[in-house]
């Protein structure tokens, strides 16, 4: 019994019927937070996150002064999984933030110039914080994706004659490069198979796990192994290709 | 003069009046507010006799003696085990209640039930439910070592099982599965091959999902007709 | 004379944004829901009876109600701190003490009941919103209750006393008073009430009434979220 999951995934099987490479119907749903510059829900199968994107100006870093920044958080709401507990954010919460920060940030999908408002003094500064509202496995894809979306759907805040915000929202967008955008794929070990997108039940028997981000250039952007159980070259090589044909499964979905 | 405010097998909301007089009682998910009867829990409304009831359509498993469950070994210990039965707290599986053979005091316990096992066993004891003890000895009691566990709401076993078990054994029949369903939701399939296996959750979903509706039997009969062909 | 009032969105003194809810929001949870009022949204989730912990915190007589609140950070203009506040805390508690009087934990000491109220968009009357949502959670968990309890702000704007303030009313006149009240309908009993500004023990008298008046309306919501969840599908058929 304790090697269910070992020997279904041994047979090329998933818990629930689909292939190794296979994902669960996702969804994406923008503006569903009206007070938020930017916001979406993904649900991939059961699992579900939602992200919002708020924007606030502040003094830019001594070394790149005409730069804007960003930040990524993340918590896992405690209804979201009965392991999940309140109080201060877990490590896998800030792993999870980390990450996605860290693929939003070296794609360079955010053009930082165009957040310059005045050089030296002031920038924007785009928070994207991720919340966890049901946990049923991939919760990296589906918050990377959810952060994605939500940036996506963002518009700049107006501000007055001194600079200060106002709650309101201009017409242009956050200067988002298209083509820099990177998608989130975990690639999943158990016994020798590599899959994709578990439920939480195939997770939790997991061995190893890569994280990749992927430029719709085809380039990668970040990686993550986690998981105690050691990689070789040729699975990692494996587990870039099927992160790659899985984002690109998901562009289409984010359109 | 009293009177039933609603009818039988409807669906009741809490608070609403289900009765009004003292000729009827209340029991379980109905409370007497003066004059009348009112529903405590969302649920179908049952008249027995006098007695008013609510069954529940969602909730967690309480625990009862008698109840054969499916449990999850959660803890090892000196001289028996700990199992989680999806209450609130664990269960006590004894050393002389594990098994009809002999278990030597200084017997490694892991080699009869290990963490992450699953136990079919049998509520013997409770106390204001915070201790329970469990037995594994009886008939169908035992070790579950092979095939998949899943999880259902405690409140739709009656209809997984069906009348007399018809659901049950239409399930088994069609599937070639042995399948055995806890009162407390854990359902155990184990079949030839998983494709088996996963026709009978999915069977499962699908009573859960529509387990307040009329004629499910014939629901889940042409949907397992259905499936058997396509695989 | 004064002049007529008028209310920002066109609302008459004594309707109520439009409201939604809807049951199983959230999969995994044992009971959930979401309660909408115009802008604002809640989602409730509850789970348990499961066992306290830290154990010094149980009760031998019966189980306990643990409420969490909290804004996302992006629901609301500025953008908010992720993580608990004492303004959460503290709503945290007046919602527990607005459903406790509904529920009876006798039959599960030493448990708790966990009940988990996010507020995902924010246009004021967030914790009346949380508590409508969490009173469908507790019922679609199975939990036991005399009643849904339901809530709504009534308040005073510019000397007029209305129903379910939104934001731009909350923050309008001089002196506006913002007063959320949760009530047990059927039996009229208050189990929240709170009062921040100003206000006659008269107009105080006709906002209560209205807020009852009002309760009842958002309890017929609530009702009809429960049957959507289980009759709509027989009757479509």
């Amino acid at each position: 019994m304790k090697d269910y999951m070992k020997s279904l995934i041994n047979d090329e099987k998933r818990f629930d019927g689909r292939k190794l490479n296979e994902f669960r119907n996702v969804s994406v749903t923008n503006n569903v937070s009206e007070n938020a510059e930017g916001s979406a829900i993904v649900k991939i199968g059961d699992t579900e996150v939602i992200a919002g994107v708020k924007m606030a100006t502040t003094v830019p870093y001594p070394d790149s002064p005409d730069d804007g920044t960003l930040m990524v958080t993340a918590e896992f709401l405690p209804m979201a999984n009965p392991d999940f507990s309140a109080g201060p954010p877990s490590i896998q919460a800030i792993e999870l933030a980390r990450v996605i920060d860290r693929g939003i940030r070296e794609s360079k999908m955010v053009d930082m110039k165009k957040l310059c408002i005045t050089k030296g003094e002031l920038v924007w500064m785009a928070f994207i914080d991720l919340y966890i509202i049901n946990d049923d496995g991939n919760l990296i894809d589906a918050a990377a994706l959810a952060a994605i979306a939500a940036l996506k759907d963002a518009f700049m805040p107006k501000l007055d004659k001194e600079n200060k915000l106002l709650h309101e929202l201009s017409s242009k967008k956050l200067p988002i490069i298209e083509d820099r955008v990177p998608l989130t794929c975990t690639v999943f070990k158990i016994g020798k198979n590599l899959f994709v997108d578990p439920v939480l039940a195939e997770e939790k028997e997991n061995d190893a796990r890569i994280s990749i981000g992927i430029s719709s250039e085809g380039d990668i952007n970040s990686m993550q192994k986690g998981g105690i159980t050691a990689l070789t070259l040729d699975e990692i090589d494996q587990a870039v290709e099927l992160a790659k044909k899985a984002t690109d499964d998901l562009r289409k979905i984010l359109k | 003069m009293s009177k039933l405010l609603v009818e039988e097998r409807n669906l009741v909301i809490p608070g609403q009046e289900v009765a009004t007089g003292i000729d009827y009682l209340p029991s379980v998910g109905t409370a007497r507010e003066g004059e009348n009867i009112i529903a405590t829990r969302v649920g179908l409304l049952t008249l027995k006799g006098r007695v008013l009831k609510v069954i529940p359509l969602r909730g967690k498993y309480i625990p009862k003696v008698g109840d054969t469950v499916i449990g999850r070994i959660s803890d090892v210990g000196m001289s028996g085990w700990r199992v989680n039965i999806g209450w609130a707290f664990v269960a006590s599986l004894r050393l002389a209640e594990a098994s009809e053979r002999f278990i030597p005091r200084d017997a490694d316990l892991t080699n009869y039930f290990d963490v992450g096992e699953y136990v079919a066993c049998k509520i013997t004891r409770t106390t204001v439910s915070r201790y329970i003890d469990v037995t594994a000895k009886g008939p169908g009691l035992r070790k579950l070592d092979t095939g998949r566990i899943i999880k259902c709401d405690s409140s739709k076993v009656p209809r997984i099982i069906g009348k007399k078990g018809s659901m049950i054994s239409m399930l088994k029949e069609a599937s070639d599965c042995r399948i055995m369903v806890g009162q407390n939701g854990i359902v155990w399939i184990s079949g030839q091959d998983s494709d088996k296996e996963l026709l009978v959750e999915k069977t499962i979903r699908l009573i859960e999902e529509r387990s307040h509706e009329h004629g499910l039997t014939d629901v889940v009969s042409k949907y397992l007709e259905d499936n058997k062909q396509n695989g | 004379m004064a002049k007529a009032f008028k209310r920002n969105d066109g609302r008459k003194v004594d309707e109520m944004r439009p409201m939604e809810a809807k049951l199983g929001v959230v999969k995994s949870a044992e009971g959930s829901a979401m309660f909408k009022a115009g802008k604002t949204i809640a989602i409730a989730a509850v789970r348990g009876p499961r066992e306290v912990v830290p154990a010094h915190k149980q009760r031998a007589d019966r189980g306990l109600l643990r409420c969490t609140y909290d804004l996302l950070s992006f629901s609301v203009n500025d953008r908010k701190r992720p993580g608990p506040s004492r303004r959460s805390s503290e709503i945290g508690m007046v919602i527990e003490n607005a459903l406790l009087p509904a529920m009876d934990l006798s039959d599960w000491p030493y448990t708790s009941v966990d009940l988990y109220v996010y507020i995902t968009q924010a246009d004021a009357g967030t914790r009346c919103a949380g508590i409508n949502a969490a009173a469908l959670a507790l019922a679609d968990a199975g939990i036991p209750m005399k009643e849904l309890v339901s809530a709504v702000a009534v308040g005073k704007v510019d000397g007029q006393v209305i129903v379910d303030i939104d934001k731009h009313e909350e923050d309008q006149g001089e002196f506006p008073t913002d007063i959320p009240v949760a009530m047990m309908p059927n039996s009229g009993k208050v189990t929240l009430l709170q009062l921040d500004g100003k206000i006659t023990k008269d107009e105080l008298n006709s906002a209560l009434k209205l807020a009852e008046k009002s309760c009842k309306e958002i309890q017929e919501v609530q009702k009809q979220a429960i049957r959507a969840k289980y009759v709509s599908k027989e009757e479509s058929k």
